[in-house]
């Protein structure tokens, strides 16, 4: 009995033994429980994660499932619309994920924190060309979350031209078919890829001539859109938008008669990276869910979701990458159009740029009905109100 | 004892008057207080001075306000008094019937007003294929004549003034059809009877009783109406194209993307001042007409 009893503690010995390692890897990675329970607050762009919709992975989920931290998850249309909210302090965000030249930006007025990279070791997938960018050169502050660039879309049922430069969204002929960013960076850029100027331009002068240009398209642009553009150029609506390279993809999945090309004056190339501003309440889960965020089986869920290209080593070669090569997306080095980024403008230009953006909106619109209307509107006020005189004057006349 | 009721009702008063404070009094006073600041906190007029810019997009959004306030009175008065003189029942469903697109969201409802007027939309198809038809009869009946109408062109629904108008009015009309439906409901009818013993006939009641007494609900309906109108932005957004940019649209403009809080701030302030303006207008009418009543 004895023997048999020490030949099984023999066993589990062996068997503990073995096993050990394995305890002991899983005990090297950093023990989270403490944050079980805790909560984080994740701002980021408009259907820029996958969320679980047709079948994908829905990530955020999946982090609360592995760690038990609640993820509240709120999106933004544009990056000064998340730039306003975090410095009005109406809401405190764990993480942000904006575009490179707000990076800066937030970087520059001592929004951000510096990120703790013993926290996040998965940050060593990210390849090389994508770390340390002059939006953030040490790299202390962001981690790439999707790259990408900005082309033209163009419905080739409803264009004849050869579709190669940005000019042609000043083309008479697409009067009312053509949609604009209505964001000032986004759009002030095609003008300026067109007069060949810097979109990081600090002289006043050149803003004027862009905005000259913006305001001679205006009356050709049908509308100023962001997010309706998927509707719009699916249905048909429009026969020109310039939008996000990765858009393009998924919008050419519901209608296949969309085409994209990267106009030869030059596009705006971006970097969305992942922050944790200096209002973040619960860094540590912010860390974690930026790791997380770069561990395989999301990064590939992600990038399959978004259609955007991705910085993420992994992903390029992983077999489930949907979009492996997508020479849209991954242009060979000899496809590769010419290329610059948004850098943070500073604050007088910053200004000027918003004033010049505003004037655009209203620039041209005729008013004629309104004065016709108001006019005919007053006159017919001051009737009615001359005849209820007289007739009040009469009636008490009457009465006396 | 007076005194008493007083205290008790100013007890019972005091929730209201905070809540009042510091949602009405202290936000108007922080829109005050930005309008005529600058980014250091200093006192200044510039923003004011600046807003001179937007007089005409002042002016389009009061008329397109005001159009659409007009169309709402003449769509939900009769509508309102078809339904308040009817079976008990049957105004029931038709309160529910009005009150059933409210469920759900602005957003969303002025969202799928975009889709429905979009040049590929169901709307704008058959309004185009069943015109350019009726177009190509007359073209050949004229033709007869020797003569000949221009080319057909297409219908544009979407990004539009007309658009912009529509969502307004399809948004805004219960605001309107609610408060004139209450106030002939609870008309005291004793007054049409003594107008009907002493001989009006029914355009008479309408127009001497019905009328004057249903001129509050009116007066309301035209606030409720106007008001959020005037200072949309989202309408017109969706629905307007590049051709209608309202003020709302400038201090959203301010807010959300230039970040010019003073700027806005005195957008709204004037904004606020010109609305209070057409109301008073307004209002002075049903004075005046309240008097002639009695």
């Amino acid at each position: 009995m004895k023997k048999k009893l020490l030949a099984v503690l023999f066993v589990v010995a062996i068997l503990l033994s073995t096993l050990s390692p394995i305890c002991f890897a899983e005990g090297k990675e950093k023990d989270y429980s403490h944050l079980k329970g805790t909560s984080i607050n994740v701002y980021n762009w408009g259907e820029y994660i996958s969320d679980g919709s047709e079948g994908s992975l829905d990530v955020n989920k999946a982090f609360t499932k592995k760690y038990g931290i609640k993820v509240n998850y709120t999106t933004f249309e544009s990056n000064e619309n998340m730039y306003n909210k975090l410095q009005s302090g109406g809401a405190n965000y764990d993480i942000v994920i904006p575009s490179e030249y707000m990076v800066a930006r937030l970087i520059e007025e001592d929004m951000l924190v510096e990120l703790d990279f013993s926290n996040i070791p998965n940050y060593k997938y990210i390849l090389p060309k994508y770390k340390n960018l002059s939006f953030d050169p040490e790299n202390k502050y962001s981690v790439p979350y999707t790259v990408g660039m900005v082309g033209l879309i163009y419905n080739t049922t409803m264009v004849d031209d050869k579709v190669d430069s940005w000019s042609i969204l000043w083309n008479e002929k697409y009067k009312g078919e053509i949609l604009m960013f209505n964001n000032p960076r986004d759009a002030f850029g095609i003008a300026q890829f067109l007069l060949g100027q810097s979109v990081n331009t600090s002289n006043p002068k050149d803003w004027d001539k862009a905005i000259e240009l913006l305001k001679e398209q205006r009356p050709l642009v049908s509308s100023y859109v962001m997010d309706e553009i998927y509707n719009k150029m699916e249905g048909g609506e429009a026969a020109f938008a310039p939008y996000y390279a990765g858009d393009y993809l998924s919008m050419a999945d519901v209608n296949p008669d969309l085409a994209f090309v990267y106009p030869k004056e030059g596009v705006n190339y971006f970097v969305d990276a992942m922050c944790i501003p200096k209002t973040a309440e619960n860094k540590e889960a912010a860390e974690l869910y930026i790791n997380f965020m770069l561990e395989e089986e999301i990064a590939v869920a992600n990038a399959n979701w978004i259609c955007y290209a991705s910085p993420h080593a992994l992903v390029l070669e992983s077999d489930d990458y949907e979009l492996k090569g997508e020479p849209i997306l991954y242009p060979a080095e000899s496809q590769m159009p010419k290329t610059e980024s948004f850098e943070n403008l500073s604050y007088d230009i910053q200004n000027y740029m918003s004033q010049l953006w505003g004037e655009l909106k209203v620039e041209g619109n005729t008013n004629i009905d309104a004065y016709i209307g108001l006019s005919v509107t007053f006159v017919l006020v001051i009737v009615f109100a001359t005849f209820k005189f007289v007739q009040k004057k009469r009636r008490e006349k009457y009465y006396d | 004892m007076g005194k008493k009721s007083t205290l008790l009702s100013r007890l019972i008063g005091a929730p209201y008057i905070v809540w009042a404070v510091i949602f009405i009094l202290v936000p108007i006073g922080m829109v005050a207080y930005y309008a005529f600041t600058d980014v250091t906190g200093a006192f200044t007029f510039s923003n004011m001075s600046e807003i001179a810019k937007y007089t005409d997009t002042f002016l389009l959004s009061i008329w397109l306000g005001l159009l659409a306030t007009v169309i709402s009175l003449i769509i939900a008065y009769p509508l309102a008094y078809i339904i308040a003189n009817s079976g008990e029942n049957r105004q029931k469903i038709m309160m529910m019937l009005i009150m059933l697109p409210m469920w759900m969201n602005f957003l969303l409802r002025t969202y799928s007003w975009m889709t429905i007027l979009e040049d590929n939309g169901f709307l704008t198809t058959t309004l185009n294929s069943v015109s350019e038809e009726i177009w190509g009869i007359l073209n050949e009946a004229l033709h007869s004549f020797g003569k000949e109408l221009k080319p057909f062109e297409p219908i544009h629904l979407i990004n539009t003034r007309g658009a912009v108008v529509l969502g307004m009015v399809y948004n805004f009309l219960p605001y309107m059809i609610l408060p004139i439906y209450t106030v002939i409901l609870k008309m005291d009818r004793s007054l049409i009877e003594a107008a009907q013993d002493l001989g009006c006939n029914k355009f008479q009641v309408f127009k001497n009783i019905t009328v004057p007494l249903s001129l509050p609900g009116v007066v309301s309906g035209f606030t409720m109406v106007f008001v959020p109108s005037v200072s949309t932005f989202y309408i017109s957004q969706k629905l307007g194209g590049t051709g209608t940019t309202l003020i709302g649209d400038i201090i959203e403009t301010q807010f959300q993307t230039a970040n010019n809080f003073h700027l806005g701030a005195s957008l709204s302030f004037v904004l606020m001042i010109l609305i209070f303006i057409c109301l008073a207008v307004m209002n002075k009418f049903s004075d005046e007409d309240g008097e002639v009543i009695i």
